[in-house]
């Protein structure tokens, strides 16, 4: 007996949501079979892959990465660096010294430093803030703003403040946001009701349900994954349709193996591998659960993900 | 492809005899569907329905072991796709490619791998014997021979295949050689030598078409090599062949898998890696990389652990004392529950934050706080208990004890029970401990 194909292919679809504009906009979801299935039916867009930089600029600590940059002096040259590394689809601004417990830099101050990414790249722009719930509130409020136009992601809505973000965001100046849960399929589904019960579109936002390095804890992420694919496409569930972008560079590059030096522990070998190890790693394990855009650091990373995925379409 | 108990009850002699122990042939066949009894306890049953029961109650996936003595492996016998509908029951192994010219330098990296993560020995599993040629092919069998890891001779000639099966069979290796041209002989030598026959074929009907014609040979101890020509093919295979066995009810591809990711992306580490990783993910039994350092270890090891645990049963961490960040006796103390997600995530952030602490796991039943609290698993009875029989204060000279933010409760309690400690209350949410830990100092 031949073999005999039984392709799954759902009448439900994922939300496609464009984040930038013009000729480099990015495509977000789309698919209708499960995560790159394409013996199933063909992909629709491509997973896209965004490469984080703060508004400090980047990781130093890392020689690779010190060195690819080396020679971009100011933000804006950093920016577009991160945009030239093959393979990446958008930049990620991340916006970590505006937390009160940090830095504290102004809402002015972060404004500028947005101002100018955007001005230096022609891919989009994600924007993630300090995870301060207040101080997060007022910077997306301000950088929706600065940023009109240039139809920019918010990284994140959560329970505490998706009121403020989505109305700042996405109603006064109709850019996109992410809704922000912490692994877990109904929390993911709430946050997405309250999101669209104050009349925002589903072409309006994503999600990020969660993420964890590979090791810790990742199997809550993976069958959040998981669950959450195939309720929106089995079970057609509009709640859970929303593409997903999964943060992997700020989990894999602060757990023990990527921070931990060579010197105290030896037989580990260079740090650098060790972190690019554990992002590529997460960060194909999030894809293979669905994720429908990841967010990188290492231009290494970048590209392995890239071939990967290039393969896989 | 489970039988419902109405099935079942047409099969059986509906005469109530209750010499089963059941009181109707309905009620059994009911017991017979769900698993608690078996179909032989009815004395009545004609062997053609028992057959057809057998048949038809049998695992969707073979479960296949391979290896001997520390290197013995069970592999396969999945009945789920996804973890969340019950669990994944065999874990994946990891094995590096070794060829004749490279032994010599790869099996001391290979042995470098060795070490404990959450009460499991993580080491490279397998060692996956590429061919050459016969001569340097057996030099290679002795030279990998009674490392205690499992052997794949990845092999199509049957002659070469012949000669080191007779070296190493007692070994119980994996010979992964059968084509759509070579079956017959490779699957009388895999007989011959009592081991498991890995199969691969040019494309996925092929590959289905081959095993049919091996298990029509009488022989079922298989393997099936998915790998393919590419790697979208090798994802493609690997999926389609346990979704087909544990979902479509095909028997024919309800084997183990291998998938060698060093041959879909040659020469780049962190490609095979990312590879590796979906493998583990989706559907590769036997992985097989061309190299396994610690950067890869790392990951890997840990995925597969987390992927691999039963999501009814959460992982635990041993209790006991944890110096972190070069922490010795004057340290402070530190304290949460033994649930593995909870360790990881506050052991991380106070290794983050650099303030030498001696964190303390006591058995908290593997909840986390909040659960394990309610529970009483975690008390200030659990907790100075575990610092009396651990005997920490002979051990440690610091009177201070941090807890966790969410069991602020317990601190009145614990100065009560505890005398001359203070205990110090730690934020709610691990991410404020970096902070917390600094200012603390």
């Amino acid at each position: 007996m031949a073999f005999k194909r039984t392709p799954q292919v759902f009448s439900a679809s994922i939300n496609e949501v464009v984040i930038g504009t013009g000729d480099k906009a990015v495509t977000l979801g789309g698919a209708n079979t499960f995560p790159l299935y394409t013996f199933d039916g063909k992909a629709k867009n491509k997973v896209a892959i965004g490469v984080e930089i703060f508004d400090h600029g980047v990781d130093t600590s890392v020689p690779g990465i010190a060195e690819y940059y080396s020679g971009a002096e100011g933000i804006g040259a950093i920016a577009k660096k991160a945009s030239q590394i093959p393979g990446a689809d958008f930049v990620v601004l991340s916006l970590e010294g505006a937390d009160p417990n940090g830095e504290n830099k102004s809402v002015e101050e972060c404004a500028a430093i947005a101002k100018e990414v955007a001005g230096a790249i022609d891919c989009p722009l994600v924007i993630e803030g300090c995870k301060n719930i207040e101080k997060d509130s007022q910077l997306f409020e301000k950088l929706a703003e600065v940023l009109a136009g240039k139809n920019v992601l918010f990284v994140s809505a959560r329970e505490e403040d998706y009121k403020r973000v989505a109305a700042a965001a996405v109603m006064a100046y109709k850019q996109k946001i992410s809704a922000e849960s912490a692994v877990d399929i109904n929390l993911a589904k709430q946050l997405n009701v309250l999101i669209s019960q104050m009349g925002i579109q589903p072409q309006s936002y994503v999600m990020n349900v969660g993420s964890a390095a590979a090791g810790y804890g990742y199997e809550y992420v993976a069958s959040t994954l998981d669950r959450v694919r195939s309720a929106a496409l089995e079970q057609n569930d509009a709640m859970l349709q929303m593409p997903i972008i999964t943060p992997v560079a700020s989990e894999a590059w602060s757990v023990k193996e990527a921070i931990v030096s060579e010197e105290d522990v030896p037989e580990w070998g260079p740090r650098e591998e060790r972190g690019i190890a554990m992002e590529v790693s997460t960060a194909a394990s999030v894809i293979a659960g669905g994720a429908d855009a990841v967010i990188l650091r290492h231009p290494k990373s970048v590209e392995t993900i890239a071939r990967l995925v290039a393969a896989l379409m | 492809m489970a039988l419902k108990g109405i099935d079942i009850f047409k099969l059986t002699p509906k005469t109530n005899c209750k010499e089963c122990g059941n009181p109707t042939c309905m009620a059994f066949a009911m017991k017979v569907a769900q698993g608690s009894v078996t179909i032989d306890k009815c004395p009545h049953m004609s062997a053609e329905a028992i057959a057809k029961l057998s048949e038809a109650t049998a695992p969707p996936m073979k479960a296949v072991k391979v290896g001997a003595g520390e290197s013995e492996f069970s592999l396969g016998g999945e009945t789920v796709l996804f973890r969340h509908d019950k669990t994944f029951v065999s874990h994946n192994l990891f094995g590096v490619n070794v060829c004749s010219g490279c032994a010599d330098s790869k099996l001391p990296e290979i042995e470098k791998i060795d070490y404990e993560r959450i009460g499991e020995r993580m080491r490279v599993d397998a060692l996956n014997l590429k061919f050459s040629d016969k001569d340097s092919y057996l030099d290679l069998v002795k030279k990998t021979m009674g490392k205690g890891r499992l052997l794949i001779l990845d092999c199509k000639d049957a002659d070469a295949a012949k000669a080191a099966l007779d070296l190493c069979k007692a070994e119980k290796p994996i010979l992964n050689g059968a084509t759509p041209d070579n079956y017959k002989e490779m699957t009388e030598i895999a007989k011959a030598a009592g081991v498991v026959l890995g199969v691969s074929a040019p494309d996925i009907d092929a590959l289905h078409n081959t095993v049919e014609a091996i298990e029509g040979l009488g022989y079922k101890e298989l393997i099936l090599d998915v790998t393919g020509g590419s790697i979208k093919e090798a994802y493609a295979n690997a999926i389609q062949v346990r979704r087909a066995a544990l979902k479509g009810g095909d028997r024919t591809f309800g084997y183990p898998s291998i998938v060698n990711v060093a041959k879909v992306a040659e020469g780049d580490t962190a490609l095979q890696t990312a590879l590796a990783s979906m493998f583990v993910i989706k559907y590769g039994s036997i992985i097989i990389l061309d190299s396994m350092t610690y950067a890869q270890a790392l990951p890997l090891y840990g995925l597969r652990q987390n992927i691999f645990t039963n999501p009814q049963k959460p992982m635990k961490v041993e209790p006991g004392i944890y110096p972190l960040n070069g922490a010795d006796e004057n340290s402070v103390c530190a304290t949460t529950v033994d649930f593995a997600l909870t360790y990881f995530v506050v052991s991380g952030e106070l290794e983050r934050s650099g303030v030498p602490c001696n964190f303390l796991i006591s058995d908290a039943g593997g909840y986390s706080v909040l659960t394990a609290w309610a529970a009483g698993k975690f008390s200030a009875g659990s907790i100075s208990k575990f610092i009396k029989e651990y005997d920490i204060e002979s051990k440690i000279k610091s009177r201070t004890l941090i807890i966790p933010g969410k069991a602020a409760v317990l601190k009145g309690e614990l100065e009560e029970k505890l005398p001359g400690w203070t205990i110090v209350v730690a934020p709610n949410d691990a991410t404020g401990l970096v902070k917390f830990m600094k200012d603390y100092k």
